[in-house]
């Protein structure tokens, strides 16, 4: 791998830091280079302390590490918040004229790089554009091209006018300009372009793309932190297929909403995160009950209650996998990667529709905030393929309906899934009911009736089973005596881990699971290994209870819940220590 | 089934309402029925959402497409089906409880988002299914198991939480003047956007003061009178007046556009083609 480089832009909120950390991000991406971001950010519109972080390189990068090569600071406090990550050829940016910046002292050996940000903004025509000057002086300072941010530019401003845009090249060129006359600096960075063609997109971006992509028509939700970016995604773009999105009054309505459009034969779904899962878990089974087709994604964030609105968790498993009184069949889907948003997605669609079941995307804040880069072929729309499942029209149904003629919505089959008539269909008219029901759709208290139902409905999940391919991704070495398992977003971390590992001598196997349930069974896998390792961001290692409940095995576990996703290089040692391997540097100590 | 010859006994299913004997929301029942069949709807391109409660039987005692759903959350459904599919007949039913009590939330904003349904409301002042616990809009000084004293509270005026959510077209009925009624409700689903009608509809079981003879002897139709609905003041007036009670058509804007219509949302949700369109490219697109 080559070098990868650390960058961040940092202040308050309200300092324009996404907007700025985007347009460089943007630019890495233009200009042939992978990009991965991340966000420090807080609940609140301003004040306090946000960062847009960015690691890039020639390589893929798929984590986070713990290092800062060079970071623009518009706060001091920024360069506290980064005193672990930053190191003594780590490069800081700031603006000395700032008030609040005039005491500023770069720590240890790093380098201040003290650039009048406001006043050089000011000459290319106006204070607001400090940023940009400073995306001028880190070009400098890490060898880029200016050129490249040309683009970038020309795509955050071109709506503004072409003056805005010129003002804003400026602005960049006056930073580069300064650095170059005011200091004779030998960076240690440089970064390369390369003649790719990357597309960067986010977690929430993808699953709104996805859905689209799968045929997804309607959406309804209610804004929450980190999943209000499916909806701000989707709404503009569905409309262009013919599709809608509403904006509840809060999550029943959304839920329902979204039920209502599946009713009526739209693929529908909505979005939320965990206060809103739990408002949904009200309807969720009536969705499985009636036998309706929905996607709900729950974009994971710390819990519970109000919890960590900002930060990082994957504490929902148990309430995807269990919630909801009564005992509710479904699929639980856990994309791995921004890219697997995506696909993960159209999947989702196509199992909803299939086994007419509620369908969960367990994604995370940790995957909604990364923009991560992708050869556009990894979203190649001739790949996705909708599949509809069992519905019947005018001229099917008649094998679906009883003596008097009336259409079956629930009918018994060895595959317990019913067929499905669109209102509008002649002859189908039905009910549904989150009652217990006969075949019709009517009411009963059969204790026959009972069982048939409640069997038939299980048995989709038998049959999910059989038909469906729900097996782990598997990588590291394969015949390693290391086992680690691991689902959704921190299988990028432990990508890296893997390389990070080996240079120490340490081989693993890996087992990311993107299907929690129906899930593989691991049990072979387990007792193959010596050592099971199941690492998850959450505090009591949900996903490890359910697979010692699998394997009747015990397992070791790697837990992280202080809100920050785990970083290559950290979950490298935590592995490490899990499988009682102790460093060489810590023995000499 | 074409639409010329559809009858209102068409939408009637051949399972026996379990309703008591008596029952206000059989003529409740009845008049909705005569109001799809005489605005050329049939079972198949009808859609009837239910909640909870005796209302919330009402969609397996008709016979079309019908959602019976959770308790309270009948009008999101009803939202998202006419979002997917505007050629369907939306009609959503529910009682007081269920429209006021816990689904008061999603009442106030499908007035004010305007969808083109029909919400028939079936207001007996008491919650029956659960053997008589007082409602919201049940009277200050109602006795009730759960208010041996009276309720303590003001009832709820649904009209007026209508109008102050700006509702388009705002009636009420009585489930006993069947052909009154009856017509009440077809006007609501010939209006372009959210046709809300409370529908006074006794239950002889558990409320002894807001009966028949209580509605049949107080009520006041509108139409009796030379009551212009389009004229806002004069619906608040009649809205807001305690003394009296009014049947009829209270207030109706006739320049009232449907949310699915402002928002574009004319197709058929359902159809969609096996594989994405070439357009969906330009999606991927967008994030160079």
């Amino acid at each position: 791998m080559t070098e990868d480089l650390n960058w961040a832009v940092g202040g308050e909120a309200g300092d324009g830091i996404d907007s700025t950390g985007k347009i460089f991000a943007q630019a890495l991406s233009r200009a042939g280079r992978h990009v991965f971001t991340s966000k420090d950010f807080a609940s609140r519109i301003r004040g306090g302390y946000t960062a847009y972080k960015v690691r890039t390189s020639v390589d893929r990068v798929e984590s986070v590490v713990d290092r800062l090569d060079i970071l623009i600071a518009l706060t001091e406090r920024t360069v506290e918040e980064n005193m672990d990550e930053l190191h003594d050829d780590s490069i800081i940016i700031f603006d000395g004229e700032r008030s609040m910046m005039s005491d500023f002292q770069a720590p240890g050996e790093m380098f201040g790089l003290d650039v009048p940000l406001k006043r050089l903004a000011e000459e290319a025509g106006g204070a607001i554009m400090r940023n940009i000057v400073a995306l001028g002086a880190a070009c400098e300072v890490s060898d880029f091209p200016i050129e490249n941010l040309d683009e970038s530019l020309e795509k955050r401003f071109g709506n503004k006018g072409e003056s805005i845009v010129a003002n804003n090249k400026e602005a960049a060129r006056l930073g580069q300009e300064y650095v170059q006359e005011e200091y004779d600096l030998s960076t240690p960075y440089e970064l390369e372009t390369t003649d790719s063609d990357y597309v960067l997109l986010n977690g929430d971006e993808a699953i709104g793309m996805g859905a689209i992509a799968a045929g997804c028509r309607f959406y309804a939700g209610y804004p929450i932190t980190p999943a209000t970016d499916v909806m701000t995604y989707l709404k503009g773009r569905i409309e262009r297929f013919g599709g809608n999105v509403v904006q509840a009054e809060d999550e029943l309505s959304a839920i329902n909403m979204a039920l209502g459009a599946a009713r009526a034969g739209a693929r529908s779904m909505t979005a939320t995160s965990g206060p809103g899962i739990d408002l949904m878990a009200e309807t969720f089974g009536l969705v499985a009950t009636s036998e309706t087709p929905l996607v709900i994604a729950d974009v994971m964030r710390s819990g519970p209650s109000t919890g960590m609105p900002t930060k990082q968790e994957q504490g929902d498993l148990n309430m995807a996998l269990y919630g909801g009184h009564g005992e509710i069949p479904r699929f639980v889907l856990a994309p791995s990667s921004v890219s697997e948003c995506f696909w993960k997605t159209v999947e989702a669609f196509n199992l909803a529709e299939q086994y007419q079941t509620p369908v969960y995307i367990l994604s995370d804040l940790a995957m909604a905030v990364t923009e991560q880069t992708f050869p556009p072929e990894v979203f190649d729309m001739d790949e996705v393929e909708i599949n509809r499942g069992k519905v019947v029209d005018e001229d099917s149904i008649e094998e679906w309906q009883d003596d008097a003629g009336h259409f079956k919505p629930h009918a018994i089959t060895e595959d317990g899934v019913s067929p499905r008539a669109f209102p509008g269909t002649e002859e189908g008219a039905h009910m549904s009911t989150g009652l217990e029901h006969d075949e019709l759709g009517r009411r009963t208290e059969s204790t026959d009736m009972r069982i048939e139902q409640v069997d038939k409905r299980n048995r989709k999940v038998e049959t999910a089973r059989e038909e469906e391919e729900l097996s782990p991704r598997e990588f590291g070495d394969e015949d390693s005596d290391n086992l680690v398992v691991s689902w959704g977003s921190n299988e990028g971390a432990l990508r890296e881990a893997i390389d990070l590992l080996e240079d120490d001598g340490v081989d693993i196997r890996v087992l990311s699971v993107p299907y929690l349930f129906p899930r593989p069974d691991l049990t072979e896998e387990f007792e193959r290994a010596e050592e099971v390792v199941v690492v998850e961001c959450n505090a009591t290692g949900q996903f490890a209870d359910v697979l010692e409940h699998d394997t009747l095995q015990r397992v070791q576990r790697v837990n992280k819940y202080n809100g920050v996703r785990f970083k290559a290089d950290e979950l490298a040692g935590e592995l490490k220590e899990a499988l009682g391997i102790v460093d060489e540097a810590e023995v000499q100590a | 089934m074409s639409s010329e010859n559809v009858r209102f006994v068409d939408f009637k299913s051949d399972k026996q309402p379990t309703w008591c004997p008596g029952c206000g929301d059989f003529g409740t029942m009845n008049g909705m029925m005569k109001a799809l069949a005489q605005t050329g709807n049939t079972p198949d391109d009808t859609f009837v959402v239910a909640g909870i409660g005796c209302s919330g039987k009402i969609g397996t005692y008709m016979h079309s497409y019908a959602l019976h759903g959770v308790h309270g959350r009948a009008l999101p459904v009803g939202t998202g089906v006419k979002m997917a599919n505007p050629d369907l007949e939306v009609m959503v039913a529910g009682g007081d409880g269920d429209g006021y009590s816990i689904g008061a939330g999603h009442f106030v904003h499908a007035v004010r988002r305007n969808v083109d349904m029909t919400y028939v409301v079936m207001d007996n002042r008491i919650y029956g299914l659960t053997k008589g616990q007082f409602s919201p809009t049940s009277r200050e000084d109602f006795e009730t198991s759960t208010s041996p004293d009276g309720t303590h509270q003001q009832p709820i005026n649904p009209l007026a939480l209508a109008m102050a959510a700006g509702g388009s077209f705002i009636a009420q009925s009585f489930s006993s003047d069947a052909q009154r009624h009856a017509e009440i409700v077809q006007k609501a689903v010939e209006h372009d956007g959210f046709g809300f009608v409370n529908v006074f509809s006794p239950c002889v079981t558990f409320n002894d003061v807001d009966t028949y003879d209580y509605f049949r002897d107080s009520l006041v139709d509108v139409g009796d009178s030379d009551h212009d609905p389009t004229d806002y003041d004069a619906a608040k007036e009649k809205i807001l007046d305690r003394e009296t009670e009014y049947q009829g058509i209270l207030y109706q804007d006739e320049s009232s556009k449907p949310y699915n219509e402002l928002e574009g949302a004319t197709e058929n949700m359902a159809d969609i083609d096996e594989s994405p369109p070439e357009e969906a490219m330009d999606l991927v697109r967008e994030f160079y």
